[in-house]
């Protein structure tokens, strides 16, 4: 059974620093936007400390002159399809994620080193050089164009830039490295011996990924997918710089509120919205994660 | 008198000059030999002697660097692990952790498309044959090595394969779980009739279980037969140390009379005993069993003084250590009666052996 590690009283003071910095960066700030999603929009931006419920109401209604609610779906467009693009974002690069793990998990040892630190490669460099260096990749007058320009493929063809395709590219090359990473660590912890087991047993290669390397990579495949969805979620680069600020996606809707709109306590709610969405999912992950361990340890 | 001679056994695997090199690592030299069906057959050496590489090679997972397997007298060169009718009992048992008993046990027959019906009969009576009915929808984590044991072997055994390969199974095991598995693995052969290709490195786990035994040394065969002839005629230097205790003794050989040598050691005596590659002149020794040496001696056998240097009490047995003239004899001594009195170090002694239980082995 998994006990869980008990600290001696002391080690909790020892621990002090942590719950400072926890504190002072998270506990509060959040305590603020919560405070701020609850108050009233000053008349030249920020706000004002009077209680109010109306930002959560502006996430889905209009308020008409005569005060009557009116149903508005424009921000939930935008939570939709910050939704869909995450999700499908994620679907791609675990898709993407698994052979490349596999294929690296197959090299020698130092071949693997130099291969995973190429994957993490880019995070030395700013996300906004790397987000930027798609345009160049898709604009009309950069690579891919010119290319099929080049080889008399087509003159036209459209314009790949300021497309949800194009978010939806620089929203997988951003985040797929933190897919790859789980993925191959629970590749690497795969016993080759059950592999052969499979085989031994006459299952096809096929069988063995179904049946055997896939279910056992689950755990390494649930994290990368939690790593790339809820970032994601969050994302407001790519949309400003690939999607052309045309099609919004919840993370450039709360920059927004705070920045041109001006209105901070419907940016709060929207954040707030955000991560209590986020922290349901996380949660219910969890609780499945444990239902999960209960009945495999439990007789 | 009526001779019934034996019927022709049916090879159920033929091994071709076979071997195998990493790299330029020879791990395995051109080996060939044949395993009958219905055997319970033993690979036996010591560490890194090439044991698993044989086994990895009839199973698939590794190519031979030269020489031919067949199976059932067809040869599986070609064929991918996945297609051979050979079943596999892993060291570490390598159960499917995400799947329980029951699953792991119908792994194989579902991938063999058996029905379902007599997919689950089939796990059901394995199950019942290893003796872990009780425990189908657990799942190997919950399990005690002996019992992971049992569910690796239910788990080969399923799908009736035409030959077993089982890779060191009880290595894992605490001894007194080892010894009972040992017969248990030797009524699970009987019972289902199946070739047992059987991996060790212990020599006694071998003469225990084996019909036949292939001893492996410095990758290649050294002796292969059956647990007695191994034990009492083997057939080199290597094989009489690596299988049970011996005396080596320096024999230089006088003359040779077919498969008797006229040696001489260095005891003072020279004697006429049978032999194994010797060459007139050439290097020799003999071995002598510790338990075929009588203390106190016997008339009508080879006998010479000596002074015990050692005694070892071990409820069924004494082993003393005997200092003959200079040579270091070790004797295994029956303690047939009750509190037979052991003998004590620096006591005077004469011991003997016969003629006909020594072994000369040319080197
Ligand atoms: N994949 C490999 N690459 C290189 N050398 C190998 C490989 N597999 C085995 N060897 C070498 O081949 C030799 C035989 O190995 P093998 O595993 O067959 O020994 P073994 O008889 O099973 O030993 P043990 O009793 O320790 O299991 C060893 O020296 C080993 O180092
Ligand atoms: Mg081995």
């Amino acid at each position: 059974m998994n006990q869980r590690l008990r600290l001696p009283s002391w080690n909790v003071l020892g621990l002090l620093p942590a719950q400072l910095i926890m504190l002072l960066t998270l506990i509060i700030p959040v305590g603020i936007i919560i405070l701020v999603s609850f108050s009233t929009r000053g008349p030249y931006g920020g706000f004002d400390y009077v209680f109010t419920t109306a930002p959560y109401k502006q996430i889905l209604f209009n308020e008409g002159w005569s005060g009557e609610l009116e149903f508005n779906p424009q921000y939930l467009i935008v939570v939709a399809r910050t939704v869909i693009l995450s999700l499908a974002t994620t679907i791609i690069c675990l898709a993407l994620s698994f052979p490349v793990a596999y294929f690296i998990s197959l090299q020698k040892t130092s071949a693997k080193m130099l291969l995973i630190y190429l994957v993490t490669l880019p995070f030395w460099v700013s996300m906004i050089v790397r987000v930027y260096s798609w345009i160049i990749i898709l604009g009309n007058d950069g690579v891919i164009a010119k290319a099929l320009r080049a080889l008399g493929i087509t003159n036209n063809i459209g314009s790949l830039l300021f497309t949800d395709t194009a978010m939806l590219i620089g929203l997988v090359y951003s985040y797929i490295p933190l897919m790859i990473l789980p993925v191959f660590a629970s590749i690497e912890k795969l016993d080759p011996a059950l592999v052969e087991a499979s085989h031994d047993l006459y299952g096809s290669r096929l069988t063995t990924l179904r049946r055997v390397i896939l279910p056992l990579c689950r755990p390494g495949m649930v994290a990368g997918a939690i790593l790339v969805f809820v970032p994601c979620l969050g994302a407001v680069l790519e949309p400003v710089l690939l999607g052309g600020g045309k099609t919004m996606m919840m993370g450039n809707l709360i920059q927004l509120q705070f920045g041109a709109a001006r209105n901070w306590p419907l940016g709060a709610a929207i954040s707030i919205v955000l991560m209590c969405a986020v922290m349901i999912f996380l949660l219910w992950r969890g609780i499945h994660a444990m239902r999960k361990e209960g009945r495999e340890n439990g007789a | 008198m009526n001779m019934s001679r034996p019927a022709p056994q049916k090879k159920a695997v033929e091994i071709k000059d076979v071997s195998k090199a990493f790299g330029n690592f020879q791990a395995l030299k051109p080996v060939s030999f044949d395993i009958y069906e219905n055997e319970f057959f033993t690979l036996l050496g010591p560490s890194g002697c090439g044991k698993t590489t044989l086994l990895r090679m009839i199973a698939g997972f590794e190519q031979p660097s030269t020489g031919e397997i067949a199976l059932r007298g067809t040869n599986i060169q070609s064929l991918p692990p996945h297609k051979r009718r050979v079943n596999t009992v892993f060291q570490s048992y390598a159960l499917f952790p995400h799947m329980t008993l029951e699953q792991n046990v119908a792994f194989g027959l579902e991938n063999l498309g058996w029905p379902k019906e007599r997919r689950t009969a089939r796990v059901t009576d394995m199950l019942r044959l290893v003796h872990m009915e009780k425990f189908a929808s657990r799942k190997p984590q919950q399990l005690s090595g002996g019992q992971r044991q049992r569910i690796a072997l239910a788990r080969a055994l399923a799908p009736e394969p035409e030959v077993l390969l089982l890779d060191e199974p009880l290595s894992a095991l605490d001894l007194k779980l080892r010894q009972a598995m040992r017969d248990e693995l030797r009524t699970l052969q009987r019972q289902t009739g199946i070739t047992f290709v059987f991996v060790t490195h212990d020599q006694e786990e071998a003469l225990d279980m084996s019909d036949r035994i292939c001893v492996l040394g410095d990758g290649e065969i050294q002796q292969l037969g059956t647990p007695t002839d191994i034990y009492e005629e083997p057939s080199n230097r290597f094989v009489a140390d690596f299988i049970g205790e011996t005396n080596f003794l320096d024999a230089e050989v006088i003359s040779l009379d077919g498969d008797r040598a006229t040696v001489s050691i260095p005891l003072g005596v020279t004697l006429n005993a049978p032999q194994k590659r010797a060459t007139v002149g050439g290097k020799a020794v003999m071995s002598i069993r510790p338990e075929k040496i009588s203390l106190p001696s016997q008339d009508g056998q080879i006998a010479t003084e000596g002074t015990i240097v050692g005694a070892n009490y071990l409820g069924g047995y004494t082993h003393y250590v005997v200092d003959a003239k200079g040579t270091v004899l070790r004797v295994s001594k029956r303690n047939s009666r009750s509190r037979d009195r052991t003998l004590e170090v620096g006591q005077s002694v004469r011991l003997s052996f016969a003629a006909e239980s020594a072994r000369i082995l040319g080197t």
